[in-house]
């Protein structure tokens, strides 16, 4: 045979080889379709169910381990449309209370997309136990629907709303991009909900369920070896004392503004107060949630806004304590030091105004919050002869400043933070034409006042500075992650200023706890501790000064810093320095020694009463 | 004298059988991707959002493309068959660089709401090359003169070669755009250098070390080695003299075995993690998850197994619909067949493939030029190969590659593809008795 031929032959090889794959294909067809029943079981069940086991998010505790947020289970109502055929309409409708046409426009709803008449979609959120009991009775008559458990957040105590935020829908777009979320799933919104969503929110499980002709169940499929468990979300150990909080809350009651509270030697937020505040409770869900996110939103006095960390508030007098660390430490002002004060800045004609009070050198200038004193030093800084160029001068300033933390975002673990405002250079061009301006143009900003802006959590880091002599820690509140309290080791790194000058400091901090022992804050003292303090009197352009008042105690190895800003509530030493003292008596001490005070300041209300406001000076 | 007067005809002398068989697949194929992505809501036929729609304008430019093919002399593919494959192997590795991305690699050229895939063409062109190079070339090996490794090469050297022709390619595909299924395609081509004279021992190498994959993935590794040993003993016991160069070539082919089996792991671990999961689903190792991984097996066996054995009938389907059974109306378009038309529709659906394929072989058998007989084997072994994977993968006896169904998936690519491979073949055919290559 010829080598062509012999290779010819070949021909019957590859043509059987090719029948043969055929013939083992049609019996495997022949086995899978005509001989095994599992296939055709299978869909007859129209495939499969699958129930989604929704897993509890994290619990949240605060930093002496007190209950913060914990899960109650809830029921919602789901439909196949496509199944109801049969269904006991009328006495569903009973049951939820609902007419015959609210039941065809929710069906209907549920039938268009990106719904599905054959994929489950939800009838009614959040059911109420007695409605759940009801329904689960009669649970048989109502054809293609079905009740999936889930959870919704509970508050033991009503506190912290804007600092623990809310879990609310998923958004759709979110739905479509993140795959993790389906529509009609919880996503944590706003505040820790949000920021700490990846660990809160925990794992699916998914139970595949065969159910008969009839939409009931009857059994797991291959015996629930497909099943996956729910896995709760990890708990979060935050660094809110609870019971501070609550305190400060209900002295901040019938007020606007924020409260803040850092421990200055680790950065950790104690108290995130921002007034009015509301009870977490109402926007965990059900058919309350809309209703009662709508009142709130609606509210003029902006309850759903977090003035804590985005409001952005002029800080006033309490930012002279900057001015004066950078001016010590340029070498432009001592300790003795002093400025003439003719009830205000006498090159530029008395203004900024300032009220009547003795000469003053440094530590009196801090004590008496002069705001004379701190227009000489703004312009003693920004116009120093090293600096040949004003804009120099004035950019050194800014620099130092916004070491501190204002005019950036600092880092904190909270969602939607605000930088505040330090202006820049090219901001002061625009306004004033290039060349157009010099320190006295803009010497309000060494008080505080003009286009500077910070918030509150802001203004706490501040003090936290100036408490640990020179750096902070970004501001966090949560300490722990998980069961083994993994920490997030950004927040253990020492964040040095652009002042590192101990003798500035201590001559500061002298003038701060003048302030509490013969100054501003002489009738906040706080009984047994030595405090060190700052008042500050906003002027803005929304009606009367916000009262401000920033604190540290003790002086030797500070515990608790805080900053409190109370809007249009006028004189810093009237309204919000008292409730400082109180927080931090309360903090230390662990009791309160002066109810009446406490009383007084619990039961203004300045919203409604403006007449309470004490008379501005500066 | 009738034929003389119809040589002049477009037709004369084309193949009808392949002809019809064609159509009747192209046909089927439309009918269920009709099926496939059937709606309440769009009911035209022509309806070009939807994909049924789009196939019709894919079918018209593929009848457009097979009349352009009969119409061009048949000299045009042999004279430039290198020149189709180099520009093609060109276009592969540029699309790379500016192709549109689509899931994540850039396999696609984008021409408005349309894309080429310039793998499927890879197709036809590496069959012209690798026809033209056999076709010249002969790699049967007759005598061998010694085992010096320059002896061996140069023994070996067309086989190389045309092995390189297929390998480039498959290179491009899989390692450049990451396309597995369009690259292992490639592999079909080993059929025809079998039938152009390959050594037997390259094929049962070949498959004994898949044998051996399977095996020690399947079961153990040491039942891999011990089932080697046993055949390679017994073998050499019953039908080899004992001599020194046996017992060397035994020990060699046993030593490669253990290679194979001990290398196993070591290959599956460094496979994508999804491929390893098709490997597992295939094979039932492990944990495997019948919601994700195991899904798309598990939801088409449940489609086909449901449809008995006349099927549900005609756009009754339920499983094949709303998303139960993903790539649907594509790499899965068998599950509509099978769900719809049941055992009886399946089965001729497999028959209909395979008629075409022994017909092509049939047809390459007549070819006088060995030029058309090779690249008519080539046809038949990339039908081949694509029919066997694709409905392989739904039933469970493949692991899942994403192939197309020849003439059935939807695509205007792959059907393009399969239309120039077919109907350049079926214009040599129709030339076989005027020109001698």
């Amino acid at each position: 045979m010829s080598n062509s031929a012999q290779l010819s032959q070949r021909k019957y090889i590859i043509g059987g080889f090719f029948i043969l794959i055929a013939f083992i294909y049609v019996l495997r067809l022949f086995y899978i379709q005509v001989i095994n029943d599992k296939y055709k079981l299978d869909a007859q069940n129209n495939a499969f169910r699958y129930l989604t086991e929704y897993p509890m998010r994290g619990y949240i505790y605060d930093r002496n381990g007190k209950l913060l947020v914990y899960n109650e289970p809830s029921y919602d109502l789901m439909v196949i449309p496509r199944e109801t055929k049969g269904c006991d309409t009328l006495s569903l409708c009973e049951v939820l209370r609902i007419n015959k046409a609210e039941y065809l426009k929710r069906l209907k709803r549920a039938c268009q997309a990106p719904n599905s008449p054959r994929k489950q979609s939800m009838f009614e959120k959040q059911l109420s136990a007695a409605t759940y009991a009801e329904l689960q009775e009669k649970m048989y008559r109502f054809k293609g629907f079905f009740v999936q458990k889930r959870a919704v957040r509970k508050y033991p105590r009503p506190v912290a709303a804007h600092l623990l935020g809310y879990v609310g829908e998923v958004s759709k777009n979110k739905a479509e991009t993140d795959p993790y979320y389906k529509e009609g799933d919880y996503i944590g919104v706003s505040g820790i909900e949000r920021s700490y969503e990846e660990e809160l929110r925990g794992k699916k499980g998914i139970q595949i369920a065969i159910t008969d002709v009839h939409n009931k169940i009857i059994g797991k499929y291959a015996d629930g070896k497909y099943d996956t468990m729910a896995i709760q979300g990890k708990p979060l150990y935050c660094t809110i004392d609870r019971d501070l909080q609550e305190y400060g809350e209900r002295l901040m009651q019938g007020k606007r503004g924020a409260l803040v509270a850092l421990e200055p030697s680790t950065g950790e937020i104690i108290c995130l107060i921002s007034a009015p505040g509301y009870d977490p409770n109402l926007l965990v869900g059900g058919k309350e949630r809309a209703r009662n996110f709508a009142r709130l939103y609606a509210d003029t006095n902006s309850p759903l806004f977090n003035r804590a960390i985005q409001a952005m508030y002029p800080p006033g007098s309490t930012f002279k304590l900057i001015d004066a660390l950078i001016a010590q430490n340029d070498g432009v002002i001592k300790r003795s030091t002093v400025f003439p004060c003719a009830r205000g800045y006498p090159p530029m004609g008395g203004k900024p105004k300032c009220h009547p009070h003795a000469p003053v050198d440094l530590i009196g200038s801090v004590a008496q919050s002069c705001n004379s004193y701190y227009s000489y030093v703004f312009r003693e800084i920004v116009d120093q002869a090293k600096y040949p160029r004003f804009i120099d001068g004035y950019n050194h300033w800014r620099n130092t400043v916004m070491t501190f933390g204002p005019g950036t975002h600092l880092g904190t673990d909270l969602p939607y933070d605000k930088p505040g405002n330090v202006p820049s250079v090219e901001y002061y061009n625009k306004v004033f034409g290039t060349n157009g301006w010099r320190s006295n143009t803009i010497v309000s900003l060494g008080i505080g006042q003009a286009e500077l802006l910070l918030v509150p959590l802001q203004m706490a880091n501040v003090v936290a500075t100036i408490a640990n002599k020179g750096f902070y820690y970004v501001p966090h509140c949560i300490r722990g992650v998980g069961l083994e309290k993994k920490q997030d080791k950004k927040f253990h790194v020492k964040h040095y200023v652009g002042v590192q000058n101990e003798e500035a400091y201590t001559n500061v901090i002298d003038g701060m706890q003048q302030c509490f022992d013969a100054g501003t804050a002489y009738y906040s003292r706080v009984p047994g501790v030595v405090a060190c303090g700052k008042t500050g009197t906003a002027e803005n352009p929304h009606g009367k000064s916000h009262a401000v008042f920033m604190a540290f105690a003790p002086r030797e190895k500070p515990q608790i810093v805080i900053a409190c800003l109370i809007e249009n509530a006028g004189w810093g030493g009237t309204w919000s320095a008292p409730i400082v003292s109180l927080m931090i008596e309360k903090y230390i001490t662990g009791k309160v020694t002066r109810p009446e005070l406490e009383k007084r300041m619990m039961d203004v209300d300045l919203i409604r009463n403006k007449n309470l406001i004490s008379t501005e000076y500066h | 004298m009738v034929q003389r007067r119809n040589q002049n005809s477009l037709f004369y002398g084309v193949d009808r059988l392949s002809v019809i068989l064609y159509i009747l697949l192209v046909f089927m194929g439309w009918l269920n991707i009709y099926a496939a992505v059937y709606n309440e809501d769009h009911q035209s036929i022509f309806d070009t959002t939807q994909k049924y729609g789009k196939q019709v304008i894919w079918i018209l430019s593929a009848a457009v493309i097979a009349f352009c093919i009969l119409l061009i002399d048949a000299n045009f593919y042999t004279a430039f068959a290198y020149g189709f494959y180099a520009f093609l192997i060109l276009a592969n590795i540029l699309v790379i660089y500016i192709g549109r991305e689509i899931k994540g690699s850039r396999s696609w050229y984008g021409f408005g709401g349309f894309g080429i895939q310039p793998a499927e063409f890879m197709k036809f062109a590496t069959n012209l090359a690798l026809a033209k190079f056999l076709s010249n070339q002969n790699i049967m090996v007759i005598q061998r003169t010694g085992l010096k490794l320059r002896q061996i090469i140069k023994h070996y050297r067309n086989t190389i070669l045309a092995l390189a022709i297929i390998i480039a390619p498959l290179f491009i595909i899989k390692f450049l755009q990451d396309e597995t299924g369009l690259a292992l395609v490639f592999i079909a081509f080993i059929i025809v250098m079998y039938r152009e004279g390959l050594n037997v021992g390259f094929i049962i190498f070949g498959i004994l070390t898949a044998i051996l994959f399977v095996v020690s993935l399947a079961v153990s590794q040491i039942y891999g080695l011990l089932a080697v040993l046993a055949a390679v003993a017994s073998s050499s016991l019953l039908f080899m003299k004992r001599n020194r160069g046996n017992i060397i070539a035994v020990s060699l082919v046993y030593l490669a075995a253990t290679f194979v089996v001990m290398g196993t792991n070591y290959a599956y671990n460094h496979l994508e993690p999804h491929q390893k999961v098709r490997i597992d689903v295939l094979l039932g190792r492990g944990e495997v998850n019948m919601k994700k991984e195991g899904y798309n097996v598990n939801q088409a066996k449940i489609a086909i197994g449901s449809g008995g054995f006349l099927g549900k009938g005609y756009l009754q389907g339920t499983q094949t619909k709303y998303d139960f059974v993903p790539e649907q109306d594509t790499d899965f378009i068998f599950c509509t067949v099978g769900e719809e038309w049941g055992f009886a529709g399946s089965t001729i659906v497999i028959f209909l493939e395979l008629f075409l394929i022994l017909r092509l072989i049939v047809l390459a058998e007549r070819q006088r030029s060995d030029f058309s007989r090779i690249y008519g084997y080539g046809v038949s072994a990339v039908l081949f190969f694509h029919v066997a994977v694709n409905i392989g993968m739904t039933i469970g006896l493949m692991p899942v590659i994403g192939i197309p169904l020849p003439f059935f998936s939807y695509g205007g690519s792959s059907l393009w593809s399969f239309t120039i491979l077919l109907f350049i073949f079926i214009k040599l055919d129709a030339n076989r008795l005027l020109i001698l290559r």
